[in-house]
């Protein structure tokens, strides 16, 4: 049938095309030996020139570590991982910090050309103050915090927006403070095995009644082989402050498994909103399921001050093995804990993602939006908790879980959990689980759509309400992700 | 060794117990002794499940496993009273059938366990340490076949825990229910009591082509007794099996339904309503495993918590590769009526097919304040308003069950429970 034919010539010259961030970049880079120990852990930490107090912190950690299992309960699959096997810091080799374009390697800034960060920013990037743009951007290649643009804008406003290392050096009474407060060292296993071995991330720091004047973005980006990313984002919003984020991840194509252990701590005080965009795009290892990134992420919020707003938005349609609950905790009185995601898996992937929303104050409110798709022979878990305490009057969630199915091999697993223990509280949860009705399809391709784009379509339907949450900027982009992520799983 | 000497051994607590048990009675128990060894082995490695146990995150067996437990008295002189049998009634006293107190069925074959012992293929003992326990200390129940295409109608099954002695007892009775093609039955199931014992039932349900068992349990053990029941049931093409279970009585309580379509076009309801209070804990955990295309799983399951009660529910549908066209749906309702009250629960997809209709809801709450204010306005009393919607909000459930006679018995059970509640 000519449709078939278009549609496996579609899905060839996609395929082909591939996952369009598999190129590797060719970079002078300081590496640190294979394997984990204290005396790693202090050469991270002498590299950072961090003071006493994190190497201590980090060596708490390394203990608490060794005493944990490896988590069991998530539906994945995957050959055991060699911890020891692990370069723990890969750093591009710098000169004294890019002051100019010239002066940053022409092969970081190719990268970050293919990457797709815009030009103006590349330049900012590289150092040249430019005009006009409005997302400050952090970028993380493999362990270190390369650029950070926009320094200057954003410290008139009074925000800080830094590598975290940086942070560490220049405000550490901030990072003390709240370090390891929303998700302590010995958390979980990952948690516990990132507080170690963290080698950057972003830092922020939105002071009182701020609205922060420009997005900030963070690009994480693992290049070197046999490393781990182990970053670490702490984002502090203080009374009525606020602050959009959005974070992009990227990874070269490999044939062996690259493990990236992310903790995220968000802190929302008093009318403070944080809103927390993902768009996780990690390598998802070839069509028979060799390769890929695990993603083993902690992601947490603490809403701490009345009518805080914590706000997590995702589409992850990369990575091997997803393994992430970004959290909300509502301390505060009618603070608002949100989850908007979409999850896309094909071929060989597996996700097992959802939230927590802890009901701890008054009138706290949470929503949950979650989208699974599965298609090829993947697996994709939903997995929540709600829990509402004797303290939380007046509480409320709504959850929403739909999973799409698409061919006869992939699977989609709903697991949540719902724990109240307040009468006032009202909790509401709804799921579903279908596949692309043939009549919708049928509709489609009647008015002359492929059957590439007609899936296309349905799909962007099926996840609009998380689509409709991201950043304008991120949108674009997450459509054409999704798309291009179910190539090849319909015909 | 000598049993005398075993009894009289200073009483093992928990698991220990159980096993010392075994120890003793082995060589008087029924049927197959390389089955309950294997159970007991199994038992022996996994104990009393614990809240580590993912099945047991919400159900704590801490007080089944603090007490020693004793074989039940031969209880022939135990007195107790029942209302008259409307048909065919078997009874049970602590775990034992009293042919005296029983009417047999007409158009089923009735046989104790103990005298036609046999272990089935649907129970897991080596998946559920529960039936691992009672696989090892089965003694009797009640195992009933209905024939091709006979309608047996109504049958009772009545177990009685009679207390009443120094110690705790504790019994695992094994039922087996076969239903031939096209032959149809309702059980009804009333499990009621008096102190401190422990009844831990073990049920499998064979319901053949075209057959069809309506499976209510009323369940209003003493409140002072632990009630953790399995019931195991395989349901062949274009058969059904429609469960209902209504949990009040019980200190602690757990009912552990599986069920299996393997036939296409069959069908499985599993209904429940829980009613509780003061420091009641029920769990309601169900499993319907979609293996063959084509069939329907549906549930409603209400929670009514009052005092300081658990309720917990953990319903999962699993869908196999195989069993396109499957339609499921579970409902969740649970409704707090103290501040001390507390529910959980855990609804669950598993979907390996792909052309499915599946889903679930689950809400939590209280009465709803504009429904009372409604009908105060209407003058009628506080009391008798959070009556009227609390018995609306079961009824959704309740009314899924259609024999009148079976229907009736929940109803009065439940009246009678308000009375005390009110009171």
């Amino acid at each position: 049938m000519a449709a078939d034919t278009e549609t496996i010539d579609t899905v060839n010259a996609v395929t082909g095309s591939g996952y369009k961030y598999g190129f590797e970049t060719v970079l002078e880079m300081d590496l640190a030996p294979k394997g984990l120990s204290p005396d790693i852990i202090r050469l991270i930490s002498e590299r950072k020139q961090e003071p006493a107090w994190m190497l201590e912190w980090r060596l708490a950690a390394y203990e608490a570590w060794l005493k944990m299992r490896e988590p069991e309960w998530a539906f994945v699959h995957h050959a055991p991982i060699d911890y020891q096997d692990l370069h723990y810091y890969a750093a591009p080799k710098k000169k004294t910090g890019p002051a100019s374009l010239d002066e940053v390697d022409p092969e970081l800034l190719k990268t970050y050309e293919k990457l797709g960060i815009p030009l103006k920013e590349r330049a900012i990037l590289a150092g040249v103050e430019g005009a006009g743009s409005n997302v400050a951007v952090d970028a993380v290649f493999d362990s270190v915090s390369v650029a950070t643009t926009f320094r200057e804008t954003l410290s008139k406003a009074g925000v800080i927006f830094c590598p975290i290392s940086e942070a560490v050096r220049e405000h550490p009474d901030l990072v003390k403070q709240y370090l390891g407060s929303v998700v302590p060292v010995a958390d979980n296993y990952f948690a516990a095995l990132n507080s170690a071995v963290f080698t950057d991330g972003s830092f922020v720091f939105v002071p009182k009644g701020v609205r922060c004047p420009m997005e900030l973005s963070t690009y994480f980006r693992i290049n070197a082989r046999n490393t781990g990313q182990f970053e670490r984002t702490l984002i502090v919003c203080e009374d009525n402050a606020h602050v959009s984020y959005l974070e992009g991840c990227t990874a070269p194509m490999r044939d062996e498994n690259q493990l990236h252990a992310a903790v995220v701590e968000l802190v929302a005080l008093e009318g403070a909103s944080i809103k927390y965009s993902t768009v996780q795009n990690w390598y998802p290892g070839d069509a028979e399921g060799r390769g890929g990134i695990y993603n083993f992420v902690t992601k947490r919020g603490a809403c701490r001050g009345a009518r805080s707003r914590i706000s997590w938005t995702q589409v992850e349609t990369g990575s091997a093995i997803t393994w992430k609950y970004p959290s909300c905790v509502l301390e505060g009185d009618e603070s608002v804990g949100e989850f908007y995601s979409v999850a896309v898996t094909n071929n060989h992937q597996q996700a097992d993602t959802g939230t927590k929303m802890i009901h701890l104050g008054r009138n706290t409110r949470s929503t949950i939006v979650s989208k699974g798709i599965s298609a090829g022979h993947s697996s994709n878990t939903y997995r929540g908790l709600v829990r509402i305490l004797p303290r939380a009057a007046g509480a409320r969630n709504h959850t929403q879980c739909d999973s799409l199915l698409i061919g006869h091999d992939c699977a989609a697993h709903t697991v949540p959990y719902i724990e109240s223990r307040n009468p006032s509280a009202k909790v509401e949860h709804e799921a579903t689980t279908s596949k692309i009705a043939e009549d919708q399809l049928f509709y489609c391709r009647s008015r002359g759509l492929s059957q590439e784009d007609a899936v296309g379509l349905i799909v962007n339907g099926f996840c609009k309400e998380v689509l409709n949450e991201l950043p304008m900027e991120f949108a674009v982009e997450a459509q054409k992700l999704l798309a291009v992520s179910l190539e090849g799983s319909v015909g | 060794m000598n049993d005398i000497a075993q009894a009289r051994a200073p009483a093992a607590i928990g698991a220990e117990g159980f096993l010392a048990r075994y120890a003793g009675l082995r060589a008087r128990l029924p049927g197959d002794e390389t089955r309950r060894d294997a159970a007991a082995e199994s038992f022996r490695a996994r104990g009393l499940p614990t809240r580590r146990d993912e099945a047991w995150k919400y159900t704590d067996l801490r007080p089944v496993a603090a007490l020693a437990f004793h074989e039940p008295l031969l209880a022939t002189d135990t007195d107790f009273k029942l209302p008259p049998a409307p048909g065919a009634r078997l009874v049970f006293v602590d775990g034992r059938f009293r042919e005296d107190a029983s009417r047999l069925p007409d158009g089923a074959a009735f046989t104790p366990f103990a005298r036609a012992p046999r272990f089935d293929a649907l129970a897991r003992p080596e998946a559920h340490p529960l039936v691992a326990l009672n696989t090892m200390l089965a003694e009797d129940g009640a195992v009933l076949t209905v024939p091709d295409g006979v309608d047996a109608g109504l049958v009772e099954l009545v177990s009685i825990g009679a207390g009443g002695t120094r110690h705790p007892a504790a019994f695992h009775p094994r039922h087996a229910i076969r239903l031939g093609r096209g032959a149809q039955m309702t059980l009804l199931e009333t499990l009621i009591g008096e102190g401190v014992y422990l009844h831990n039932p073990v049920m499998s349900v064979m319901v053949a082509e075209g057959a069809a068992l309506a499976h209510v349990r009323l369940q209003n053990e003493s409140q002072a007794a632990f009630h953790l029941a399995t019931v195991y049931a395989g349901i062949a093409e274009g058969g059904t099996y429609d469960g209902f279970t209504l949990n009040l009585g019980a200190r602690l309580c757990r009912t552990e339904i599986h069920t299996r379509l393997h036939g296409p076009g069959g069908a499985a309801h599993l209904n429940a309503a829980q009613v509780l209070r003061g420091v009641q804990h029920g769990d309601v955990t169900t499993v319907v495993a979609h293996d063959a295309p084509n069939c329907a799983s549906r549930q409603t399951v209400k929670n009514v918590l009052d005092g300081r009660a658990r309720g917990v529910f953990q319903g999962r549908i699993e869908v196999a590769q195989a069993a396109q066209k499957t339609d499921g749906y579970q409902m969740n309702q649970a409704l707090l009526l103290s501040p001390d009250a507390e529910v959980d629960s855990k609804p669950e997809l598993r979907i390996f097919a792909d052309d499915v209709k599946c889903s679930h809801g689950a809400t939590v709450g209280a009465l709803d304040p504009d429904q009372l204010f409604y009908l105060r306005t209407r003058g009628v009393p506080e009391i008798e308003a959070r009556a009227m919607l609390v018995r609306a909000f079961l009824d959704e459930a309740l009314t899924l069950v259609s024999h009148p006679a079976a229907r009736a018995a929940l109803d009065g059970a439940l009246s009678a429970w308000w009375e005390q509640e009110t009171a």
